[in-house]
């Protein structure tokens, strides 16, 4: 499938909210969940989903119910999920992300890391404070999450901290780690800089599939009225 | 049939002597990574001196230059420990305030069986291999990964995207 027909499988106000949903869940999300989210029925969300699942925008497991396998255990769970596939399209043809991966080889061979990471905090800086120009009497937290939602980090709440399921930098951040997880960390830190929340911190912490950073309360400093 | 482990080598110049305030941090991170290391999945071996923290008294090509050798079960396990563990992370991003900028390949990696220990000799040949002639089954880098002689079947789940091997 062209990248053309992939993007056009999205062109569905429908479509667009299950693959929304779906893609924002960090598991694997049934047909029943996926359909309520959605706010339609389940066989027409069923139908929407495998176009979905056809064009590689979501891949399929399926989950056998608790208590095991053998016969008469129950038909195993249909899970929708985010496909791992990346897709871009760009009219007139750019390529942004082969200029992007030149550009680290040339930080990483040249060590020009701390370069990057001052530019990033700055970059950070810049969006924190124009986050927090937009909504000045905004909770910290409110305005935090909406400043990295905003950056592409899809951030969620998992007990006091703030975990970011989307490394916006994928490709970039598997190659070069060291650098690319370096300048997240230092683009959040920004953030939260220039939106003058104090009362959070950010701190490499990495799991397999999302972002290396995380955010949590300052340990140093108790609130300041978040 | 023979399985493989992978051992890496990976050398650094250190900025200042290890006693001094400029390398404080990074000495007083390496007990608890190392710990890390240990406790890691797919982790197998890693050279130790008797002396100091690591390896780190030993010290084969002049007082600064500092060596990390170890063995890991396959090349995700290592990649997983040296990237996706928040400690070593946060070490491998501040490397620069510790060490100087390498302008040759720092780190190697080759594959041993399983039960061998590579020693620091072989390890630094392995190192001149790769900077002399590049990457090559003997000798290769986590960018240009080679497959384990044992896994050469499964060559094609090596991925280009990450640079690591995914076995399906």
């Amino acid at each position: 499938m062209s990248e053309f027909s992939v993007f056009a499988v999205l062109d569905d106000p429908v479509r667009r909210r299950l693959y929304d949903y779906v893609a924002s869940q960090g598991q694997g999300v049934s047909r029943s969940e996926a359909a309520e989210a959605a706010g339609i029925q389940r066989t027409l969300a069923a139908f929407h989903l495998d176009r979905l699942v056809e064009a590689g925008l979501l891949d399929v497991a399926f989950r056998r119910p608790a208590g095991g396998g053998g016969p008469g255990a129950g038909r195993p769970a249909k899970l929708y999920r985010r496909g791992a596939a990346e897709h871009q399209l760009s009219v007139p043809p750019r390529d942004y992300r082969g200029a992007a991966e030149l550009l680290a080889e040339v930080v990483d061979v040249t060590g020009a890391e701390p370069e990057l990471h001052r530019a990033s905090r700055s970059r950070g800086a810049a969006a924190g404070r124009a986050a927090r120009r937009q909504a000045p009497h905004s909770p910290d937290g409110d305005l935090v999450t909406g400043a990295l939602e905003a950056q592409g980090y899809q951030p969620y709440q998992e007990g006091a901290e703030l975990r970011l399921r989307n490394c916006p930098f994928h490709v970039l951040a598997s190659r070069y780690p060291p650098l690319i997880c370096g300048m997240n960390l230092a683009l959040v830190e920004g953030l939260l800089e220039g939106a003058a929340v104090a009362s959070l911190q950010a701190r490499m912490d990495p799991r397999p599939e999302e972002c290396c950073v995380a955010v949590r309360d300052r340990e140093d400093s108790k609130t300041n009225g978040d | 049939m023979i399985r493989y482990h992978l051992a890496q080598l990976n050398v650094g110049t250190v900025r200042a002597p290890i006693d001094s305030p400029e390398l404080a941090e990074f000495m007083a991170g390496i007990e608890p990574v190392n710990a890390a290391a240990d406790a890691a999945p797919g982790f197998v071996w890693r050279l130790q001196d008797g002396d100091g923290p690591g390896a780190t008294a030993l010290r084969p090509r002049g007082p600064d230059f500092m060596v990390n050798l170890s063995v890991w079960e396959s090349l995700e396990a290592l990649w997983d420990f040296a990237y996706r563990n928040g400690p070593h992370l946060d070490f491998m991003r501040r490397r620069r305030e510790w060490f100087h900028r390498m302008t040759e390949q720092h780190l190697v990696l080759w594959w041993v069986p399983a039960g061998c220990i590579p020693s620091l000799e072989e390890a630094l040949a392995r190192l001149d291999l790769l900077q002399r002639e590049g990457p090559s089954p003997e000798a290769f880098t986590f960018r240009e990964p080679h497959p384990a002689p044992d896994d050469e079947a499964k060559e094609s789940g090596v991925t280009e995207a990450t640079g690591t091997a995914q076995v399906r």
